[in-house]
């Protein structure tokens, strides 16, 4: 069951419980436990809003950050992590296996923002050996959903 | 100038959802619970199949009963979900949709003045097809009250000494109804009684929501009197590619592939690779796909008896078929009033059939937010036609 739940929330966080009771064959009380359950579990994190912001007047800028490291005695890469991803402005970060260690995603208003977090904030960071920093010129696709054109539906109203 | 039609073809009246299409299409803020075919489009993976063959330049016909390794992917397919073995060589046919293979079952079976039995309400091809092949359609009428499965005695009433084939439409459209195996073992046992031959329609196999879709071929005695047509539009959502398949015995099938040769040629080629990356790598889009039907079908389910609309349970394909019997009108009626007055397109049961009288067919492929706007319209016109009644 908690797996159809997240199936389901994971696309569309906003279904109203006793909407997603009735599809899932189940009582409501069931899904907000099992819902307030994950929440307390750690499995359900946050509630997020997949947003455009290209299609708005904002000034946004995302970026991806490549991290070298040199991993901590006896703490291994958690302790580097932590100083990393306790920056507000910092959006995600991951361990990640191949050339280097951390990817660091960081969203700022210019590049000159992004350009001071990481002279000023990451590269100081005692265990940094190295960045490289990608800025994102686009976003054609993000969680899943497709950003770049809106599908319709263009089925004739009524076929056999 | 003489008449330059056949008066057979002129005879047999077009669909009932004809006229319904041509008010709708009249009507461009229309929103709909009418449609026959999926709302996800083909698993990328599949349609990505169908774009290589065209790069690499495979635009040729293939082989008339299609290419053989989409025939050997359908066996495979067929031992895996309903169990029952066929020879990829001589026994299976591929056909541009499920539909032709219908019409080319009817055209090699059938003698002039042979009966088909057709249970309605039912798609509406097989009773014109039948008449095109020289065939008797006679009408078996289902009943709400057995949840619009074909019984024994409704059978045993419509066979006589002229009745040679038996159209078996489950899961069915527009009612939803399924066959499970118990239904299907008392069918099998009076076919091989009777010597009838079935012709088995299960388009919606995969969208079977009770018990594991059975299919009547895999019954003792049945393979070798059943022609067993699929294809990959409702399971894959590829209704666009034109793609279907008849299983069958291998004498059938040689007739039938002679048919198709001199009509058709080849099924599309294109459709035909796209459909050997379907049956290979698509069973998780089919069982993600069903899940979600089924999800919006207990929606759907739960709208209904919020309304108070009498509606049976379905346990198949994407359909529901409520009653609107309470409100003393006749099917057409309700359907033009609702799309009149609230803009919604549903098709009245009449389309499937005379005993679709009373019922409607409202379709749940779509999406939850266009059901929750077209059920909230279907809502306050039913608490509207109730409190019209209330005034009288």
């Amino acid at each position: 069951m908690r797996e159809k739940i997240l199936t389901f929330i994971e696309k569309n966080s906003r279904v109203n419980l006793k909407d997603l009771a009735v599809m899932l064959g189940v009582e409501e009380a069931m899904v907000a436990n099992e819902i307030a359950d994950m929440e307390k579990e750690g499995i359900i994190c946050g509630y997020h809003t997949l947003i455009d912001w290209d299609k708005t007047s904002a000034e946004k800028l995302t970026a991806l950050i490549e991290v070298k490291v040199t991993p901590q005695r006896g703490l291994g890469f958690d302790k580097v992590a932590e100083r990393i991803y306790n920056y507000p402005e910092v959006d995600s970060v991951y361990l990640i296996s191949g050339g280097f260690d951390f990817m660091v995603m960081i969203e700022g208003k210019t590049m000159r923002d992004v350009a001071q977090f990481v002279s000023d904030k990451l590269s100081p960071i005692e265990s940094v050996l190295s960045t490289a920093t990608h800025f994102i010129l686009k976003k054609y696709k993000d969680h899943g959903s497709i950003m770049v054109h809106t599908t319709e539906d263009e089925r004739m109203l009524v076929t056999p | 100038m003489r008449n330059p039609l056949s008066d057979k073809i002129v005879s047999i009246p077009p669909s009932g959802i004809r006229k319904f299409f041509d008010i709708v299409s009249e009507m461009p803020d229309a929103i709909s619970l009418g449609v026959g075919e999926p709302d996800f489009d083909t698993p990328w993976h599949i349609r990505e199949e169908g774009i290589y063959s065209l790069e690499r330049g495979r635009t040729f016909y293939t082989s008339n009963s299609g290419l053989k390794e989409l025939r050997e992917e359908i066996v495979r397919y067929l031992e895996r979900r309903v169990h029952v073995s066929y020879d990829p060589l001589h026994e299976v046919l591929i056909t541009v949709g499920g539909s032709e293979g219908i019409d080319m079952a009817f055209r090699a079976m059938l003698n002039p003045g042979d009966e088909v039995l057709i249970p309605q309400p039912s798609y509406v091809s097989y009773e014109p097809c039948a008449i095109l092949a020289d065939g008797v359609p006679v009408i078996i009428e289902l009943k709400e009250e057995n949840e619009f499965r074909l019984t024994k005695e409704d059978l045993l009433a419509a066979i006589t000494e002229k009745t040679k084939i038996l159209v078996l439409p489950f899961p069915n459209n527009p009612t939803g109804a399924i066959m499970e195996k118990k239904d299907l073992e008392e069918i099998a046992e009076v076919c091989v009684a009777k010597d009838i031959f079935v012709l088995s329609d299960e388009i919606y196999s995969e969208l079977s929501y009770k018990e594991e879709h059975v299919s009547i071929a895999s019954l003792p005695g049945m393979r070798e009197r059943t022609i067993l047509i699929n294809g990959f539009s409702k399971a894959f959502a590829m209704t666009g590619w034109r793609l279907g398949y008849a299983c069958g015995p291998a004498d059938i099938i040689a007739q039938m592939t002679k048919i198709h040769q001199y009509a058709i040629m080849c099924a599309p080629t294109t459709s035909q690779y796209a459909a050997v990356e379907a049956l290979r790598n698509g069973d998780e889009d089919v069982a993600a796909m069903r899940e979600s039907y089924d999800q919006r079908r207990r929606f759907l389910m739960n709208a209904f008896e919020e309304m108070g609309l009498s509606c049976f349970e379905p346990y198949g394909a994407f359909y529901a078929f409520p009653s609107i019997k309470e409100f003393g009108m006749s099917s057409d009626e309700f359907a033009t009033r609702f799309l009149e007055e609230e803009k919604v397109a549903v098709v009245p049961g009449t389309a499937f059939g005379a005993c679709g009288e009373g019922f409607l067919r409202i379709s749940y492929a779509y999406s939850l937010e266009q059901l929750k706007e077209a059920l909230g319209r279907l809502s306050h016109f039913v608490a509207r036609l109730r409190a019209e009644k209330e005034a009288k």
